[in-house]
């Protein structure tokens, strides 16, 4: 125990109070400022005339025009589309009935089987992707987009399942009940009462699960064979030689995407919390 | 999709004889919990055994015969040189932790408990926002200002200050993943101090605790089940990061995912050794899950 000072005045820990308020303030300002300045630099660059030099050569937007005549890159993204957008859709359903079943039933293996469904959220991509190159490999099946997407659809449905689960445990279990009772069939009962109200998180856990499948290097590298090439893949292969002004300007391009996914998922989300509480 | 065929409610399970009732019970874990179990054991439980019984067989390589069992690729790993890059792996992901705990710390205490009331989901949202682009385009941002010719060179060079050769060496790895996964450190924290019961920061205010005393006798302990869920996930997610080491790190900053990568679609090609990295690998994942389980979710009483 601490020794207690007896005639503690007031005003003296009210200063210290706001002198520590103003210091965490600025402190957090400028990890603010970490975390944005890297993007905004990004974005500046993408409009500098010049190629090598970190300084300003003038407005151009060369790197632009650059980046839309580039075929390679648009067949890049239009792989990567596809398979986020495919496998997000599986995983939508999926992730979904699993979540709903692991809330419903109890039967033998429940941990096991929730244990196996939180492992894709933890094991590192590489082990998934090798793991998943062997299993592949091993099984003769030849590498292509196909692949790509079975792979992905793991970790997906996973993510899916967690934001879907979340909500789940936040509703009200006599709902559906009450539509049983009410002469509802099983069926009638999961499509009008209970997938209304889990739909903001499955649209929120497929938009995670969308960025995630779109950022997704390891697993698709591993699982690409020489068929498919995806916009990280071709990121990566061309970053990693140097600092290309292109690559810039595709930043912007992702980064805006992304602002909008991001405020489409905020927004539901919000309008989630809105619904619950009334 | 064909797995969704709705047999239950064709049956009613009421007037149903008992064989009957019993199958439909059966039929809807099936249908809910079968299609995505078999995905996952098909493409993760069978997969990760293969890996297991691969790293059991030494040395083996693609396209040879099986040439019996052994512990060899596990001894392998002892070899002063993967040592190396496993003590390098675990150097960073522990950097990179303590470093985000210290930026995360300060930015999630003024959020939660500092910032206006309704600024707060805002504020958290715009923190993360980064989150939501790509890591390797991230990662590229600072190799654009850390290169030698970069946006801080340059700066520093108008200065008149001398510049730095931070690019591929460790210090740009732990810049790279401190940015990378200080957004998670950043929500656990928050979630964490938000739900700091302010009363007792107020008792202990009025029982004479200077502001210091206050932090590290209130809010620290209570605080440690957060502290440590966001120290582990950003230690398991720099253990296994790929993108950053390789873009920032150069050459000289190989880690256990590069090493596991080469060994399957690099030159060298022992996925004997490639296997036993990568069951290492998940076993320490597995290891720190255990230990936030059974430290993290404890109530927070039994610390103070």
């Amino acid at each position: 125990m601490p020794p207690l000072p007896v005639n503690s005045s007031k005003p003296t820990p009210k200063t210290t109070f706001s002198i520590r308020a103003s210091w965490l303030a600025a402190i957090s300002l400028a990890v603010f400022v970490f975390m944005y300045l890297p993007i905004l630099i990004l974005a500046f660059y993408s409009f500098n005339a010049s190629r090598f030099s970190a300084t300003w050569e003038g407005f151009s937007l060369r790197w632009y025009s650059t980046l839309f005549n580039d075929s390679r890159i648009f067949a890049a993204l239009q792989d990567s589309l596809a398979v986020a957008i495919l496998a997000v859709g599986v995983s939508a359903v999926l992730g979904t009935l699993m979540a709903v079943g692991l809330a419903r039933y109890r039967f033998w293996g429940k941990g096991l089987y929730r244990g196996v469904s939180y492992l894709p959220l933890i094991i590192p991509d590489i082990a998934i992707a090798v793991a998943t190159l062997v299993f592949l490999a091993s099984f003769a099946i030849p590498l292509n987009l196909w692949t790509i997407v079975a792979s992905h659809i793991v970790f997906c449905l996973a993510y899916v399942a967690v934001v879907v689960s979340t909500r789940l445990s936040g509703l009200n279990p006599h709902l559906e009940e009450a539509a049983l009772d009410l002469g509802a069939t099983p069926t009638q009962a999961f499509l009008k009462v209970l997938l209304p109200e889990l739909m903001p998180a499955i649209v929120s856990g497929c938009l995670l699960a969308f960025v995630l499948s779109m950022d997704d290097l390891l697993i698709s590298s591993f699982t690409a064979g020489g068929g498919a090439n995806t916009l990280p893949m071709e990121i990566f292969s061309r970053v990693r030689t140097g600092v290309k002004p292109d690559i810039n300007a595709l930043s912007v391009v992702l980064i805006l995407g992304s602002g909008v996914l991001a405020f489409v998922a905020e927004y539901i989300r919000y309008r989630g919390d809105q619904g619950r509480s009334v | 999709m064909s797995t969704s065929t709705p047999t239950p409610s064709v049956v009613p399970a009421k007037t149903s004889p008992g064989w009957q009732r019993k199958l439909s019970h059966l039929v809807g874990p099936l249908v809910l919990l079968g299609p995505p179990g078999v995905w996952l054991l098909l493409l993760l439980v069978v997969p990760t055994l293969l890996i297991l019984q691969l790293s059991l067989i030494p040395g083996i390589r693609p396209g040879q015969p099986i040439d019996g069992f052994g512990l060899g690729n596990y001894l392998n790993i002892f070899q002063p040189v993967y040592l190396q890059v496993i003590w390098r792996s675990v150097f960073f992901a522990l950097g990179s932790t303590v470093l985000t705990l210290l930026l995360g710390f300060p930015v999630a205490y003024w959020i939660a408990l500092m910032a206006p009331k309704r600024w707060r989901n805002l504020l958290l949202v715009s923190f993360v926002l980064p989150l939501w682009t790509s890591s390797l385009l991230r990662a590229y941002a600072w190799i654009t200002i850390l290169r030698p010719t970069g946006v801080l060179n340059s700066f520093l060079s108008t200065l008149g200050l001398p510049t730095l050769d931070l690019l591929n060496r460790s210090g740009a790895v732990f810049i790279g993943m401190s940015y990378s996964f200080l957004p998670y450190m950043v929500l656990v924290l928050y979630a964490s101090l938000e739900k700091l019961d302010r009363r007792l920061l107020e008792a202990a205010a009025d029982l004479g605790a200077s502001a210091p005393q206050a932090f590290w006798k209130v809010t620290v302990p209570q605080t440690l089940p957060g502290i440590a869920a966001g120290c582990l996930l950003v230690f398991i997610a720099s253990l296994g990061d790929f993108v950053v080491p390789e873009l920032l790190g150069g050459a000289s900053s190989m880690t256990v995912s590069r090493l596991i990568y080469n060994q399957f679609l690099g030159a060298t090609r022992n996925w004997g050794l490639g296997s036993s990295l990568s069951m290492v690998l998940i076993l320490a994942v597995s290891i720190s899950i255990a230990l936030l389980i059974k430290y993290g979710d404890r109530d927070p009483e039994s610390f103070s």
